[in-house]
């Protein structure tokens, strides 16, 4: 392989003379520890090259060997439960290896080499097949079958295919091309990560992807298949609500890139994933989740390449017909890795010190999300293509929360759902902070269809209903700040107590509390409804004239505070809330006896 | 030796050394100028035969002539042995108190390497710092990194000074305080000060003198007048040296760093000489990346019995929050404290602004065999009252007292109580997590019983009236 040699350092670039032969992109070995880099700009013999580990130490004159090819990943089994480094390196292995702190230098193969697999073919020889077909499964874990895929560029007729235990790098079919070229087939396959894999074609995505958070669930939906991003100022909690996405969203694969963000932050997730159980399969979450963690102080050129790590390991999922979440936080740090490498650059520079293709990269990157028909034939029996897709949802950390910086601008323009998080409600204690009145779904009316059949038909009109409530709150609210609740009629001042009750007893959700982190549609919509029959009944009780004293200090309200809490079996006590409701709320004196079977049941 | 006297450019800190070889990135250097003045420095870029070298000193004296540049062949290290103990540095590690020269077991870059996440070690044993503002709030953990947010004429010093006194004497996590138990592992203080006045320095010495915990504390000295550029090194001292007392000697290491905002100001001189392109407000890009390098050294490793806890001090530039220096630590610590000058002002000490402070590893290191089951709740209940009552007296400033309902003055009742008796105490006033949560009872019980929504029945029931008193 051609080698050339340093002739400059300054921070994390390097510009190499030599590398005639490379081309741009190309990772190459830099110093004589071989750290990896990539090449990113090249004028005349010189080549610059961000190297994704500390440079320290490097000189002129320490050589560069190229590897003539572009930095890439590698995917096959072994991914799920793993946790890998911006450039794929498996960090629990560089741990055996090197101990606790990371040294430079350390490498290790992103998938295990020795580790067996049962791979059980699904094709006979003789089988026409081409790209994206799937030959054989290995059950990866408990959770996820792992489908084993024609490489996209490859077509022809299966010559062998053998069942049984193997490794990564075995052969377990051949394959036959048209041109008679024989290509052996192993469960590992390589892919570039700044290439995007191929798909048949893109499809309109509009089923729900379910999170188990209220507020994002009813208000502000995403769809599988979809892109959102949550700015927030730090401490509004971005970190918590990607979690929780994470953890309860009804995908069955997620990949999860720490980009520049706290160490301690990666450590919970793997403390906790293991031990968490998924709801929809029983089994620990981490089984179907792939970690990319390149925190804050880890080198900043391999922060640049975790969100395209992360979005390739996706593809590959996707492709396998799997609904797919990533998440990356947070896309600020990896805008900012840009800028720093842009300026090492001596780049001109755009919006506050960014490059002038932010905004492209950013949409290239989200625009790898989406619902596709997969490559590959359609099965015979079958009338549609197998789909998959990949949710992009990634949080911006705005500098002093100020919204109309460049990332959050550059993002708001690819993405489709803004949850915008306000640390004036995280101060407030109401979690999570998602601000109902500037947050926005352009997937509302595509999921009301799957909502309507899948939830209840009136729960789009719940929904609506319980928003406008709410921006009548708003409105009301200067009157109050100006004059005082009393200047308000009784019905507006019925509207402020359910506003209130919307907002504490629906969209306020503890994620640390096991009975409230995670709600069905189902529970979500019997617990809209309830606070909304409230808000029916109190207006009718006030009309057959009822005081508003009474109205609000109706027992049952407490009982609808403490309804977020029930358990999934619990369902029927909505029913019995309900009924409390209508016998609490009537016209006139309350009778005492309903009071006191209230308190009798607490 | 590799001695150079072709130094082409001086600007600022920088020099532009020509004609160098074997020269690598991050490399030390010796310089001698003219007039005798010696300064330490490192290369931050090597082009060809041209060396770019920031002095930690300062370039006074310099000229291109007959400047001196050694190059060592080594990144800047600190030599660490048991002994640091009880002493003073200067602020490149230099024993600054007369006593003799370290004899190091072993040298150590001081940039350290990041660590493996995977063997991190989740911070959650809880530290009683007897502030209950903090303990019963915004509990910090071993292990943590949770900055004080403060402005200039706040008593950030004091509070800082407390927690390293109080957690010091306890040295035991709140599990162990409650089954009256020590916890293994002794308890170190880093005390790295950057730009702050003798005075600042003198008030941090005295204290640990005088409490005795002077041979359990490190301190790394830049002062006001010393060289600014040398506070870029400073931290990273401070952090090797806590690193090897942690992982190596198996304490638990409270490191103060104070003031982040000199350092900031520090590496802004520096990128400003260099003409890079700056980010806000003149920092240069990378200071997020680089803020990170200092604050991610805390933590916890898997397999060794010490601990980094950081509590780095940064005065905000006119009580600005949005400031890029409060606002990336933010983003890279595990919550803040912040100082409140009105709270201040009322004569309440310490003033911490309950409601925009946060640690967020709190979930992780109270309740049940930590400190006690009641703990979350007590607290996200006193944090919403004091919220709804801050939220009641601005109603009232506005309509007055007589516009609001009654719900709504139990709540302003409870803000003032709450300011004047849980948040206010002494600088010596040690408060158990216990007599914390005492205090919590006897304030959420001022209010009416259907508010308490924050707070599980069974809790309310087993607490209530035993904590609070009658």
């Amino acid at each position: 392989m051609e080698q050339g040699h340093i002739i400059k350092v300054a921070g994390p670039l390097v510009v190499a003379r030599g590398l005639v032969e490379s081309k741009m992109y190309d990772l190459v070995r830099v110093g004589e520890d071989g750290l990896m880099g990539e090449i990113i700009e090249m004028r005349g013999d010189r080549a610059s090259i961000q190297v994704y580990e500390e440079t320290d130490g490097l000189g002129p004159g320490d050589p560069v060997v190229a590897t003539g090819a572009p930095l890439s990943v590698e995917l096959g089994p072994g991914m799920l439960e793993a946790v890998y480094d911006g450039v794929q390196r498996p960090l629990d292995v560089l741990e055996r290896q090197a101990g606790s702190f990371l040294s430079r230098g350390i490498s290790a193969p992103g998938l295990d080499r020795e580790k067996r697999w049962t791979f059980v073919p699904s094709v006979e020889p003789g089988t026409r097949v081409s790209g994206g077909d799937i030959i054989g499964v290995v059950q990866e874990n408990v959770v996820v079958e792992h489908r084993i895929l024609v490489p996209p560029a490859l077509s022809g007729v299966i010559e062998s295919i053998t069942g049984g235990d193997f490794t990564v790098r075995d052969t377990v079919a051949t394959l036959v091309d048209d041109e008679g070229g024989v290509h052996d087939l192993a469960m590992m396959q390589v892919w570039p990560v700044r290439v995007p894999r191929p798909y048949k074609k893109k499809v309109s995505a509009d089923e729900p992807l379910t999170t188990g958070t209220r507020v994002i669930d009813t208000f502000f939906p995403i769809v599988k298949g979809g892109v959102a991003c949550i700015p927030g100022p730090f401490g509004a909690g971005k970190t918590v609500t990607q979690h929780q996405i994470a953890k309860w969203s009804d995908a069955e694969v997620v990949v999860f890139i720490g980009c520049g963000e706290r160490g301690n932050e990666m450590t919970d997730v793997l403390m906790e994933f293991p031990e968490l159980v998924d709801p929809y399969s029983g089994e620990p979450l981490m089984k179907r989740t792939v970690l990319v963690a390149n925190t804050s102080n880890m080198p900043v050129a391999a922060r640049e390449a975790s969100v395209y790590t992360g979005i390739t390991m996706a593809e590959y999922f996707r492709d396998m017909g799997y609904n797919v979440v990533l998440q990356a936080d947070s896309t600020s740090r990896w805008a900012e890795a840009m800028r720093e490498i842009s300026g090492r650059l001596e780049e001109m520079p755009g919006d506050e010190g960014f490059p002038a293709y932010l905004g492209t990269r950013l949409a290239a990157f989200y625009e790898r999300a989406g619902k596709v028909e997969c490559l590959g034939s359609v099965p015979a029996g079958a009338s549609v293509a197998r789909t998959g897709s990949i949710s992009v949802i990634g949080s911006v950390s705005p500098p002093g929360g100020d919204l109309s910086e460049p990332v959050v601008q550059n993002t708001l323009r690819v993405v489709k759902v803004f949850w915008a998080l306000q640390d004036q409600l995280a101060y407030q204690r109401h979690f999570p902070a998602i601000d109902w009145l500037t947050s926005y779904s352009l997937y509302v009316d595509k999921v009301t269809p799957h909502w309507a059949a899948d939830v209840s038909k009136d729960f789009r009109a719940r929904r609506d209903e319980a928003m406008s409530i709410l921006q009548r709150e708003n409105e009301l609210a200067e009157i109050v700040r100006l004059v005082g609740l009393e200047a308000l009629s009784p019905e507006e001042q019925i509207l402020m107590e359910t506003a209130k009750s919307i907002r504490e007893d629906f969209l306020q959700q503890n994620a640390f509390r096991d009975d409230d982190q995670f709600s069905s549609l189902a529970e979500q919509d019997r617990l809209l409804s309830t606070i909304l029959l409230f808000h029916a009944k109190a207006l009718e009780a006030h009309a057959a004239g009822a005081s508003l004293a009474d109205i609000f200090a109706a027992p049952v309200r407490e009982r609808i505070a403490r309804a977020k809490y029930l358990a999934p079996d619990q369902m029927a006590e909505y029913d019995s809330i309900a009924s409390d409701i209508e016998t609490q709320l009537v016209g006139g004196a309350r009778p005492e006896a309903a009071v006191a079977s209230a308190g009798g049941e607490r | 030796m590799r001695e150079y006297r072709t130094t082409r450019d001086i600007v600022g800190p920088l020099l532009l050394i020509e004609k160098v070889v074997d020269v690598t990135y991050g490399e030390l250097v010796e310089l001698e100028y003219p007039d005798g003045t010696r300064s330490l420095g490192n290369v931050l870029e090597i082009d060809g035969d041209v060396a770019l070298v920031q002095a930690f000193e300062g370039t006074r004296g310099s000229n291109p002539k007959d400047t001196k540049a050694t190059f060592l062949g080594r990144s800047l290290e600190l030599g660490v042995s048991r002994d640091i103990l009880g002493r003073v540095f200067d602020g490149l590690g230099r024993p600054a108190d007369g006593g003799p020269e370290i004899i190091p077991d072993e040298r150590r870059s001081i940039y350290g390497a990041p660590i493996n996440p995977v063997a991190r070690d989740f911070p959650d044993d809880f530290i009683q710092t007897g502030v209950s503002a903090i303990d019963g709030l915004n509990p910090l953990v071993r292990g943590q990194k949770l900055p004080i947010f403060s402005g200039s004429g706040l008593p950030h010093n004091e509070l800082a000074a407390q927690i390293a006194r109080q957690s010091a004497v306890l040295a035991r996590s709140g599990a162990a305080d409650q089954a009256g138990e020590k916890l293994e592992g002794e308890f170190a203080v880093v005390f790295a000060a950057m730009g702050i006045t003798f005075e600042d320095a003198d008030f941090f010495t005295n204290e640990f003198r005088t409490t005795a915990a002077i041979e359990r504390t490190v301190l790394f000295l830049n002062l006001a007048d010393d060289p600014a550029v040398e506070r870029i090194a400073t931290p990273r001292m401070a952090l090797t040296a806590a690193e090897y007392l942690a992982y190596t000697c198996d304490m638990h290491v409270l490191v103060i760093l104070t003031d982040m905002t000199y350092y900031c100001e520090a590496l802004r001189e520096v990128s400003a000489a260099r003409k890079e392109v700056p980010g806000r407000r003149g920092y240069p890009g990378y200071l997020y990346t680089d803020l990170a390098t200092i604050y991610e050294r805390a933590g916890r490793v898997k397999g060794r019995a010490g601990s980094i806890t950081q509590v780095p001090i940064l005065s905000m530039p006119d009580d600005d929050k949005t400031h890029p220096i409060p606002d990336l630590t933010g983003y890279i610590t595990e919550g803040q404290i912040i100082l409140d000058r009105n709270l201040h002002r009322r004569g309440v000490y310490p003033p911490i602004a309950v409601l925009p402070s946060l640690s967020r590893l709190k979930q992780k290191g109270i309740g049940p065999g930590k400190t006690r089951e009641d703990h979350a709740d007590v607290s996200n209940q006193l944090f919403g009252a004091y919220a709804s009552g801050i939220q009641a007296k601005e109603l009232a400033v506005i309509l007055g007292e007589a516009a609001l309902s009654d719900t709504d003055k139990a709540f302003v009742a409870f803000a003032d109580a709450f300011e004047d008796q849980f948040i206010r105490q002494g600088t010596h006033e040690e408060r158990s997590v216990a007599e914390t949560l005492a205090l919590g009872w006897k304030l959420v019980a001022q209010l009416p019983r259907t508010e308490l929504k924050r707070i599980r029945d069974e809790y309310v029931a087993k607490y209530m009236s035993s904590e609070a008193g009658d």
